[in-house]
């Protein structure tokens, strides 16, 4: 019953492949997308601190929390686009996004 | 040790079930609500990993901010979800195939090395002792100090993030009548008052 790094690994791996797809499945709708990319990078940050607590090794989590940071400024960026983008089509498809092409 | 396992194991399996209900629920608002337990079992996992302090920022960014933000953002906006949802059968084939083998290789990667040591020394920043210092006081050491640029560096991320989504989202709008306080304040009688002459049995 030990727990050791893999099962937390695998844990951040299947955490991984649903993300991605949460991104195949869900391709019209830009909400879940976004939510998805969250998920993948929670898992990024459980192996990041997987690996900082079994090699005893504090700089993981310190890196951990950068990409928390990036990972806030993302969602904020990507949900302002999403909300100025409806506002001037009244929908979020986002197969008409390449016709903001030039 | 057994509670710990146990524990584990309850925490995995609620963060992996939740995020594959995040991906596959009709509502999108659920699929936010399932996100927040994603997070909250994932800050679980972070304790029993030891790492305390980014268990709580997990709380209190991911559960507080961002998926709030979402939550914000799909009550605000009026979209169709059925219309959205149309598809979803069509990719799920190619992407469950995709995801399962990704999953598979990535599990069969690190199942086979279960065991990882660290060689000597090679720690960047050793993890102190619990018993001397807290996790959270261990990490703001090394974090002002060995990481300080890193740091810095998140905090212009953060910046960059805000002053961009505040220039694409803020708009100017036509015919709002606005208080100008240098006009207000600048008004005099002179100005406020018009003084009108009116003769006797006519009116204005």
């Amino acid at each position: 019953m030990e727990i050791g790094i893999s099962h937390y690994l695998t844990v951040a791996a299947i955490l991984f492949a649903i993300g991605v797809l949460g991104i195949f499945v869900n391709r019209k709708n830009i909400i879940i997308i976004l939510m998805s990319v969250e998920l993948i990078l929670l898992s990024v940050n459980i192996n990041l601190v997987a690996f900082s607590s079994f090699l005893n090794d504090l700089a993981g989590q310190v890196f951990a929390l950068l990409v928390l940071t990036v990972a806030a400024g993302e969602a904020a960026i990507g949900l302002a686009i999403l909300v100025v983008y409806f506002r001037n089509r009244g929908s979020i498809a986002v197969e008409d996004i390449n016709l903001m092409k030039g | 040790m057994i509670i710990q396992a146990l524990a584990f194991y309850l925490f995995a399996a609620v963060t992996i079930a939740a995020a594959f209900l995040v991906i596959t629920v009709r509502n999108p608002v659920h699929s936010v609500l399932f996100l927040i337990l994603t997070f909250f079992n994932a800050a679980g996992l972070f304790v029993l990993l030891g790492a305390e302090f980014l268990a709580m920022m997990l709380v209190i960014v991911y559960v507080g901010a961002v998926a709030v933000l979402f939550l914000f953002v799909v009550m605000m906006l009026d979209i169709d979800f059925v219309e959205l949802r149309q598809g979803f059968l069509n990719y799920l084939p190619v992407g469950g195939v995709v995801g399962f083998i990704l999953a598979l290789e990535l599990i069969l990667v690190v199942g086979a090395n279960s065991v990882v040591t660290a060689p000597e020394g090679v720690a960047a920043s050793p993890t102190p002792a619990l018993g001397e210092v807290t996790n959270t006081e261990a990490l703001g050491r090394i974090l002002y100090t060995d990481y300080v640029y890193l740091f810095q560096t998140a905090g212009l991320v953060l910046l960059v993030a805000m002053i961009g989504a505040i220039v694409l989202t803020l708009r100017t709008r036509e015919g709002v009548r606005r208080q100008n306080i240098s006009e207000q304040v600048a008004r005099t009688p002179a100005l406020g008052m018009e003084l009108k002459d009116v003769k006797p049995g006519q009116g204005i």
